[in-house]
């Protein structure tokens, strides 16, 4: 039986630790709202913006002349895998999910016989990704100080990559992070950032191919939707869409980090109640296990005192 | 005439959506004022200033952008810009 003294000492260290876990959910709880917020009111840009980039790139043919950004190097022979991770841990499997997904692309490229280049974002996916690839890390962006994350914050790392990309570091660039779903379901995500994806557009003309993939025909869904203005460009399509590119570079990373917050929070959030929760179990257990031995106590010693009684 | 409706958006916000008469934006080729009815134009827009004109002649707010992105389309004019600033 244990000692009474140190299940005293168990439950109450187990106590304040529901305590701590209690405090962190609901801090949690708190800066999961602002996340969301936040990445709410990024929303319309993001939007409008693939909604222009895809306008604008089903009016220009990708060819050896148009941007590197959009075209690519011609190559895929060295990959970067930017992983933006969180600054901090107790949150769950949130990290390791992201690096687990990482990793896992990792090694089918590099089956495939394609040089890898890690840039990592947050401290928590160093340890392991400079474990099971050393010396493959090109950089290491440290976000402890930033407390929520802003665009220029993107922009900067944005630059950063892009800059690397001209001077011929990679061809293809991957970006892992976590999409808040809800705070229960965070769903690690990859996304290639360079030669940057066009989202097709939603009308225009599509191919279509039938069953037996002889016949190809192509199929306009302009016919529901009236004649489509002719839109004017100033300057011409191909600048803008120059232009654009490296923001949407930036906007891609932004809303990243915007999902990695929501999901970080959110999946603390709920590590920390399932952890309140344990602490709650184990106090009662401990609690039981208290009681019955301090019972037991009292009951052997009237066992000692009335056998001691009945002797004399 | 009747007014046009106009959006200013940031990657972290949306700054305005309203109605305006008219909105004047310093494009890379220049200064060009959306009014209601314009035809569809893209447009890369030159660091600088936008005004928003709720009549004729009353301005109503100028804002400096930044990296911005000018479409007006059939619902009307969309501003997107990498950092806003409102002056006055």
């Amino acid at each position: 039986m244990a000692n009474l003294k140190a299940l005293k000492g168990r439950i109450g260290s187990v106590k304040s630790t529901q305590k701590i876990t209690k405090a962190m959910k609901m801090v949690a709880a708190a800066k999961l709202r602002r996340a969301q917020d936040a990445a709410e009111a990024g929303r319309p840009y993001a939007e409008q913006l693939a909604g222009v980039m895809s306008r604008l790139a089903s009016g220009v043919t990708v060819g050896p002349e148009s941007p590197r950004l959009l075209a690519g190097t011609g190559k895929d022979d060295v990959q970067l895998i930017v992983v933006a991770t969180s600054e901090r841990g107790l949150a769950g499997a949130f990290n390791s999910n992201i690096v687990r997904a990482a990793v896992r692309r990792a090694r089918e490229l590099q089956a495939q016989g394609k040089t890898l280049k890690f840039y990592l974002i947050g401290k928590k996916g160093r340890a392991v990704i400079n474990r099971v690839f050393p010396g493959q890390t090109i950089h290491q962006v440290d976000q402890t100080h930033i407390k929520t994350v802003s665009f220029d914050d993107a922009l900067e790392v944005a630059k950063d990559i892009m800059h690397r990309f001209e001077a011929g570091e990679f061809d293809v660039a991957h970006l892992f992070y976590a999409k808040f779903q809800s705070a229960l379901v965070q769903i690690p995500t990859e996304k290639q950032l360079i030669p940057v994806e066009v989202p097709a557009a939603k009308s225009g003309t599509h191919s279509e191919t039938s069953e037996d993939g002889k016949h190809t025909r192509t199929v306009s869904n302009d016919d529901h939707k009236g004649p489509v203005a002719a839109v004017e460009y100033e300057p011409d399509e191909a600048t803008i869409l120059e232009a654009l590119l490296p923001r949407n570079i930036a906007v891609l990373l932004f809303r990243a980090f915007q999902e990695n917050a929501a999901s970080e929070q959110g999946s603390r959030m709920t590590a920390m109640d399932n952890a309140t929760r344990n602490a709650g179990e184990m106090i009662n257990k401990l609690t039981i296990q208290y009681n019955r031995s301090r019972q037991a106590a009292i009951t052997t010693e009237l066992i000692e005192i009335i056998a001691g009684a009945e002797a004399l | 005439m009747a007014d046009m409706h106009f959006e200013l958006v940031t990657p972290e916000k949306l700054v305005r959506s309203e109605d305006a008469f008219m909105v004047v934006v310093p494009g890379t080729e220049g200064d060009f004022s959306v009014l209601a009815g314009h035809a569809p134009l893209m447009s890369v827009v030159r660091d600088g200033e936008i005004a928003i004109y709720s009549s004729p002649t009353t301005v109503t707010a100028r804002i400096k952008v930044q990296g911005g992105f000018a479409e007006v389309n059939d619902k009307g004019l969309t501003i997107l810009a990498e950092h806003v600033e409102e002056t006055r």
